[in-house]
């Protein structure tokens, strides 16, 4: 029984990657995740991760920015402490114009962000789950869960033929920061 | 796919031979990873000193209090205003860079973003600096946020175009701010990967765990552009506000409809004339003439051109509404304006703006990287003007002559405004030595399609219409980082 826990495909071309995905594909060999230094436009349908509903919750949060805001003005500027300019109504809605737009952006802004960090798991302090250390830099990573996908020889020969440039068995499931 | 092949005919927007993702890395790494030079040394101390000036001059403010500056009974307000609105002009740039221009598809914004956004963040809070010094008594800041206070339960003035500016450029800095540092995750974790003991330390916490998986860059794409789309009417309104803090009055020159689109249209002429300043000198010293290349600059020069003329446009506008519109005392203002004591700022502010810039219509000046440089150094001065002839030229002659004054400023009105460069300056120069100066992981997006490389490998497969590579190879002319013999051959 082999130690290894994860098989990495290590590639240095995008499109050599996307080639591998699809013979590991045509093999059936389930792809854990790929580690990336840039985005990869189209990886999505291929692995089939389904589309970001960050967007939705965009909306909700800029709904709630423009109720706060518009309710704040309100409850100080016409119920609260109705002030006399000159006669002019109470009640002016122009003037809510400016707040309730950037309070609607404020809102939108940090409450996607906040989502988008509590879904990914992004906060300061939190330890990189990186399997290799180049996938920030220069090599596109396939990462495949060793268990259950045997032999594993198969595996690394069907990498290196999509042109993958190292494959490495590692024992670890992520490199250590210590 | 990945990838794919872009057409000859645009430009390319990385150039050099045999370019890698590694290589990628290095380079724009190597301001960070590396002592600094000795011009980054030279620039640090010009700008600490300028920094210290700044802070003796708000501290003298600050104990003093805005007695100390040139400000009368009649212009009670000038120098501080006018660096404000200076400076949260410069800043709009980097978020047309950031997010209108990701909105168009432009990709050459790719590699320019990170630092102009870098400027509008530093710029905003030399912006901020003005604000609170104006207060005079700053501790009493949070006057401007609708509290509850001890005095009743009088609120803020909602009805006041300040109270606006106090949301508007609150939300601008902060939004900037999150925008900026969500797209510095992947780099920051590009540093993390490389760097050893307590650098790795610092910049893992930094990079707040960022590993690059498919959902995480998913994700991260789709909070980019949401963030673009909601920055561009932000960026809209911000000036617009700012605007408001003018044209809501009925000072004469200053209560006008032009105003919105105005300020916006010089906002972003400054601001594009900053980083004209600040990519020039940041491209030669870091090395980074691949990435910042020539269709970056031009593409720059011809925004300064059209926004100049727009600016144009408005104060000729202006100038005719006021004829136009019989108001004596609005025709007056602009009279006073062009022939007035202070007419020097008047035509300092024509000449740098509306004239000069005209300038960029020729290929040969916009290609022509000292003369970009003095010629968008002089915008930012022609835009400083701008702001104190609209500011105090308006106000020094009011409706009642027997009140009519000069406005000189201080020496603390001359220090904080000379000091904040100093500071902006400080900002600017530590970004570039911690944080990577462009955006590694949008340059490499580009590598494979919008390079130099990529289309010399379609000129050598030779399927291409000979008269597109010619025209290819004509515009390749103007690079100043491109190895034309190469080209000659075929």
């Amino acid at each position: 029984m082999s130690s290894t826990k994860f098989i990495l495909g290590c590639f240095e071309d995008p499109d050599d990657m996307m080639h591998g995905i699809d013979k590991l594909q045509k093999n059936s060999i389930p792809i854990y995740d790929v580690y990336t230094p840039m985005p990869i436009h189209g990886i999505e349908a291929k692995l089939g991760v389904k589309e970001s509903r960050l967007g939705y919750a965009a909306f909700c949060f800029g709904c709630l920015g423009a109720t706060v805001i518009f309710s704040i003005v309100y409850y100080t500027l016409v119920h609260d402490w109705p002030m006399n300019i000159g006669g002019k109504p109470h009640f002016a809605m122009p003037d809510f114009v400016p707040f309730t737009f950037e309070w609607t952006i404020l809102f939108t802004a940090f409450g996607m962000v906040a989502t988008f960090f509590a879904s990914t798991h992004l906060f300061p302090g939190r330890a990189p789950r990186v399997m290799d250390l180049r996938a920030s830099d220069d090599r596109f990573v396939i990462a495949i869960d060793a268990r259950g996908n045997i032999p594993h020889d198969d595996i690394t020969r069907l990498l290196e033929e999509a042109g993958a440039v190292e494959v490495k068995h590692n024992e670890r499931k992520y490199v250590s920061y210590e | 796919m990945a990838s794919h092949s872009e057409s000859i005919i645009r430009e390319p927007l990385i150039t050099g031979k045999n370019i890698t993702y590694a290589q990628i890395t290095n380079e724009v790494l190597a301001p960070v990873e590396n002592k600094p030079n000795m011009a980054w040394w030279i620039g640090f101390v010009l700008a600490v000193f300028g920094a210290s000036i700044w802070l003796f001059s708000i501290s003298w403010t600050f104990w003093y209090g805005i007695g100390e500056w040139g400000l009368n009974k009649t212009v009670g307000w000038a120098w501080d205003i006018t660096g404000f609105v200076w400076w949260v002009g410069i800043g709009h740039a980097g978020t047309l860079i950031s997010a209108v221009l990701l909105l168009f598809r432009q990709n050459w914004r790719n590699s320019i973003n990170r630092s102009a956004e870098a400027m509008t963040i530093f710029a905003v809070i030399c912006a901020a600096t003005y604000i609170f010094g104006h207060m005079g008594r700053v501790w009493l800041a949070y006057w401007t946020l609708p509290l509850p206070n001890q005095f009743g339960s009088l609120w803020v003035n909602w009805n006041s175009a300040l109270m606006m500016d106090v949301f508007a450029i609150s939300t601008y800095f902060s939004v900037s701010l999150v925008f900026w540092y969500t797209g510095l995750l992947p780099d920051i974790a590009s540093i993390r990967d490389r760097a050893t003991g307590l650098r790795r330390r610092i910049y893992s916490i930094l990079s707040f765990g960022w590993s690059g998986s498919v959902k995480t860059w998913q994700r991260f794409e789709t909070v980019s552009l949401i963030l673009a789309g909601i920055s561009t009417p932000l960026v809209l309104s911000v000036h617009t506000i700012v605007s408001f803090d003018f044209a809501t009055s009925l000072e004469p020159g200053w209560h006008t409809t032009i105003f919105p689109p105005y300020f916006v249209a010089g906002a972003i002429f400054s601001g594009f004339a900053m980083v004209q300043t600040l990519l020039l000198i940041a491209r030669k010293v870091l090395g980074l003439e691949n990435y910042i290349t020539m269709f970056h600059i031009e593409s720059m020069n011809k925004i300064i051109v059209l926004t100049g003329s727009i600016v144009g446009v408005a104060y000729i506008t202006e100038f005719f509404i006021a004829w136009y519109s019989g108001v004596e005392y609005e025709q007056y203002a602009f009279i006073n304006r062009a022939t007035g004591p202070y007419w020097w700022a008047y035509w300092s502010m024509m000449t740098c703006n509306v004239i000069t810039p005209q300038l960029f219509w020729f290929k040969k000046i916009r290609t022509n990287i000292p003369l970009s440089w003095v010629l968008s150094i002089i915008v930012n001065i022609g835009m400083w003007f701008e702001r104190f002839v609209i500011i105090v030229t308006s106000l020094h002659r009011d409706y009642l002559p027997s009140s009519w004054v000069m406005f000189y400023p201080t020496w603390t009105d001359v220090g904080i405004f000379v000091g904040s460069i100093g500071f902006f300056f400080v900002m600017f120069l530590l970004f570039l030595r911690v944080l990577p100066s462009v955006a590694m992981a949008e340059v490499k997006l580009l590598l494979k399609t919008s390079s130099e490389q990529a289309k010399k490998k379609l000129i050598d497969e030779g399927h291409l219409d000979p008269s597109h590579v010619d025209d290819y190879t004509t515009a390749l002319e103007k690079y100043d980082s491109v190895d034309l013999t190469q080209y000659h051959k075929a």
